[in-house]
């Protein structure tokens, strides 16, 4: 206790005079260091916009990894390829589903690990170094991407993935350089020491502006969620209720009224000048697919089409006169509308 | 459901919608502030920014916008003070042979395309108008570390308008990556990954270390669902790669990538093992057989497929490389001639499929009427040659070398003789008209003609007498006078050591078709040090060493001291060459 404040004070009289001569390794050292405690996963998905594979974070000798909460981890053969090439089978262990972090365990021992440590000394500003195995570049035993940065904020997360809000609203450590890729999830972000800082978290994008964010779950988040995992008391987020629809009208497109069980979404008419008369829509058109996902009702239109975040492409199929046609209709518009 | 990491080349304008995530320095004017905050900062600090903004004013001035109009443009890094500059195959694919290149002086400069790799995605231009053009060290890549800062200078959505380069700095995010080829068969093999930014336009730029030299050549970088901005991963062709195929670029040909000639997978215990061989290839012929275990390959460890692909995309097609291999516990060490992926008809195609590419003429001497009027006169178009005329020019040097170390080699007969290392006796006369060497075993003789490849005398070398035969000619009459000479390019003086030197010597290498045979001649300083020769395409090669005596031992540099023959892996003789003997020009 009396060492650190000594060296605590140490290093706050260096920090007035200048950057005193350093004890932290050459980053050469500290990346491959950390590297070693960091492995490639992959497991479900190969399929459009949903990867197979992740990053994850050994945190115990006796085999415990840390990674994100995803669809990579629905798959009873998740594997996990340690830094020297071999390869585990993983176990779930858990998830917390607030934060979006699951817990796996691998049959092996005498592992590289992080120490899940508060992380007191981050701030703005802090150097840090983030690994991955972004876009599964790294295969076998080839080391995971090592990408540098500083924390550029700490702010609470508020950001969607899709139309769906992020269910952890806590603070993160938004980070200058670009870390959050496809397979990022579950990289490492250590500071100048190696020490672990956060998790990266999945792809998200600000409610706000719809910006990619790069950003890490604080490592003490990380703590208290492996022990939510551990004691079983890992809540599940508020519940996000079903998917909001989207009123076409919108965009221009009034479908004919929802009468019966499962209208047949045909167009009654489209507003002249909007959208949707812009891109070739025309009335009697039946819609058949929303966003690439097949539509069979007209509740099902407004629905997926809801489904959409705003700003990205709303594209729907029609059927007219025996034949299918792809219609854009551009960035899909902020608001429900009247449902 | 990996995704493939696409092209840097910046297409035409618009480019304003990307503009916003560009991080960029210019190199210039980060100095003025220093002085102002001198006072305040340590001077290790100071000496630190000193020494970048040191590294990066360097690498700017041996940075090359190019601007290829309508066809985009993209980067460049000078590599000689002559101007030779490298850059992607695919910056210049759609170019054309003539491109406008800027320098950050300002200053423009035509210039003309020289050799391309299209497979591994490289091209070679020269620019023209200096012959003190500033240029890039180039460093060895095998050196790059992870967590090294690095930093790129280039041309990113072709921002540079007043020809200075934009500086993106970064660390080395990985090292000997693999990535697979993207939609085309351009591979980037044992390439470096980088955060820095490498944004479209960054392509064929270079990417230097802190001490602002070359460790790669930029390329490519993941894309994805952003965008075609940068996402934190760009790739790099490795300099050690570059410096492979610099010679063959400068020959102005339409460079090949090797092949083993057997494919190789992971075995169950996780070793790399040949999975399928050719037998008409080079290493069947030297023992390689199915399931055997690839240890090593041209020096370095082969632990992993993805390893075993990066160190072959690194190597020219013909070169000879050392391999290692394992089998039931015993190590077998072979030298193995890499064969080319592509037949020459097939590369030729990939080069005209995008871009509208003159047809091979005949005699090939008009350059087309449209080209500039400083770029007329140096550019040849040919079967498999991207610019022949960059091929005569090296030959033409080669030729000068040679013509300078001939000596005192008379014009007449050669005549030398001595002792094979068996102890025997043997003599050798070579002549314009006919050949003939005295052996224990008997002797052999050779007419000078049209068919060398009669009788590979003396028996069981391969053609021994026919490549000495060549030798002469070559030596006496210059390359020209040999058959159809080509330069072929450089390769590694000894193969045999690559991998234990830090620094790779080459020697620049001559091909030659000539009175039904084929040679090769491996020229150090303007002596030949090695001879290849094929009697037919499919046989094994007579293999000729010449050992020279260092420079200093009086009177010995007219010839060899020894001949070293060997065909197909075995020894033919070792001839010892007595130093008195050539002088005697008649028996």
């Amino acid at each position: 206790m009396i060492r650190s404040l000594v060296v605590t004070a140490l290093v706050a009289v260096a920090g007035l005079v200048a950057v005193a001569a350093d004890e932290v390794a050459p980053p050469q050292v500290t990346a491959a260091a950390a590297a070693r405690k960091v492995v490639k996963i992959h497991g479900a998905g190969g399929v459009r916009g949903l990867e197979s594979y992740q990053s994850g974070m050994i945190v115990s000798p006796d085999g415990r990894i840390v990674t994100a909460m995803s669809t990579v981890l629905d798959s009873d053969e998740i594997d996990c390829v340690l830094d020297d090439g071999r390869r585990f089978r993983g176990t779930l262990v858990g998830v917390d589903p607030r934060r979006e972090i699951a817990l796996l365990t691998i049959d092996a021992t005498d592992l590289p690990a992080f120490m899940l440590e508060p992380a007191g000394r981050v701030a703005t500003g802090t150097r840090i170094m983030a690994l991955s195995n972004l876009f599964a570049v790294a295969a076998g035993d080839e080391r995971v991407s090592v990408q540098r940065g500083v924390v550029a904020a700490i702010v609470p997360l508020a950001a969607r993935r899709g139309a769906a809000e992020a269910p952890y609203t806590g603070d993160v450590y938004v980070l200058d350089s670009t870390t959050n890729n496809p397979g990022s999830p579950g990289g490492a972000v250590v500071d100048s020491h190696g020490r672990l800082v956060g998790m990266l978290g999945k792809e998200l994008r600000t409610t706000a502006g719809g910006i990619w964010l790069n950003y890490a779950l604080p490592v003490d988040e990380i703590a208290l969620g492996c022990e939510a995992i551990m004691s079983g008391t890992a809540a599940e987020p508020a519940a996000a209720g079903p998917l909001e629809s989207l009123d076409l009208r919108l965009v221009g497109i009034v479908l004919v009224p929802d009468l019966i069980d499962r209208t047949p979404p045909f167009v009654e008419s489209i507003v002249p000048d909007s959208p949707a008369a812009r891109a070739g829509l025309r009335a009697d058109d039946l819609v058949v697919a929303v966003g690439g996902v097949s539509v069979a009702s007209r509740a099902a239109v407004q629905k997926a089409a809801g489904g959409i975040a705003p700003g990205d492409p709303l594209r729907l199929s029609v059927i007219r006169d025996g034949t299918v046609i792809d219609c854009d209709v551009g960035p899909r518009p902020r608001g429900r509308g009247t449902p | 459901m990996i995704p493939t990491p696409v092209l840097l080349r910046r297409g035409a304008p618009p480019r304003q919608r990307i503009l916003a995530a560009v991080f960029v320095a210019v190199a210039s004017g980060a100095a003025a502030g220093a002085a102002a905050r001198a006072a305040d900062v340590d001077p290790v600090v100071l000496e630190a920014e000193r020494s970048r903004v040191d590294a990066i004013r360097r690498a700017s001035a041996a940075a090359v916008s190019i601007f290829a109009g309508e066809a985009g443009g993209g980067s460049g890094v000078l590599l000689t003070p002559d101007g030779y500059a490298a850059t992607n195959f695919h910056v210049v694919q759609p170019a054309g042979p003539a491109l406008t290149c800027g320098l950050s002086d300002g200053r423009l400069h035509d210039a003309v395309l020289v050799g391309i790799d299209p497979t591994g995605d490289l091209a070679l231009v020269k620019l023209l108008g200096r012959d003190d053009f500033p240029c890039a060290e180039l460093a060895d890549s095998d050196l790059v570390d992870v967590g090294d800062f690095c930093f790129a200078a280039g041309n990113p959505f072709l921002l540079a308008t007043d020809l200075r380069p934009s500086i993106s700095a970064g660390i080395v995010s990985g090292v000997h990556r693999y990535q697979f080829p993207a939609g085309t068969i351009l591979e980037y093999t044992d390439c470096l990954q980088v955060d820095a930014a490498i944004n479209p336009g960054n392509s064929g730029g270079g990417l230097f270390d802190a001490q602002g030299r070359l460790i790669g050549v930029n390329g490519r970088a993941s894309f994805e669902k952003r965008g075609r901005v940068n996402v934190g991963a760009g790739y790099a062709i490795s300099s050690n790669q570059v410096r492979n195929f610099l010679g063959c670029l400068r020959a102005g040909r339409i460079c090949d990538h090797a092949t083993l000639g057997a494919t190789v997978s992971t075995s169950a215990e996780g070793r790399v093992v040949v999975s399928d061989i050719l037998e008409s290839s080079d290493a069947w012929r030297r023992g390689l057989r199915y399931d055997d275990e690839i240890v090593a390959l041209a020096g370095r460890p082969v632990r992993s497929v993805n390893a075993f692909k990066n160190v072959l995309g690194t190597l020219p097609a013909g070169w000879q490389v050392p391999l290692v291999s394992r089998r039931g516990g015993r190590r077998f060490e072979m030298l193995v001639r890499l064969a080319a992926i592509h037949a020459p008809a097939e590369l030729a195609a990939i080069v005209a499929g995008g871009a509208e590419e003159e047809k091979p003429r005949q005699g090939g001497e008009a350059a087309k009427p449209e080209l500039p009027e400083a770029v007329r006169g140096l550019h040849e178009p040919r079967s498999g040659f991207a610019n022949h005329h960059f091929n005569v020019v090296e030959r033409d040097r080669v030729a000068a070398a040679i013509a300078a170390a001939r000596g005192s080699l008379p014009s007449g007969p050669w005549v030398f003789a001595g002792r094979l290392a068996t102890g025997d006796e043997f003599r050798i006369e070579l002549s314009d008209t006919s050949a003939s060497i005295d052996l224990p075993t008997g002797t052999s003789t050779l007419a000078v003609d049209d068919a060398l490849d009669r009788s590979p005398v003396p028996p069981g070398s391969g053609g021994m007498l026919a490549a000495l035969v060549l030798w002469r000619q070559l030596v006496t009459a210059g390359p020209a006078a040999v058959g159809r000479t080509i330069f072929w390019g450089t390769a590694p003086r000894d193969p045999a050591k690559l991998g234990d030197a830090a620094i790779v010597e080459f020697v620049d290498v001559l091909e030659s078709a000539a009175s039904g045979v084929e040679a090769r001649f491996a020229v150090d300083g303007g002596r030949v040090v090695a001879i290849d020769l094929w009697t037919s395409p499919d046989a094994e090669p007579c293999e000729i060493r010449l050992v020279w005596n260092d420079a200093g031992e009086a009177g010995s540099q007219a010839m060899p001291a020894r001949l070293e023959v060997s065909r197909g892996g075995q020894e033919f003789g070792t001839f010892v060459i007595e130093p008195a003997a050539p002088q005697g020009v008649s028996p």
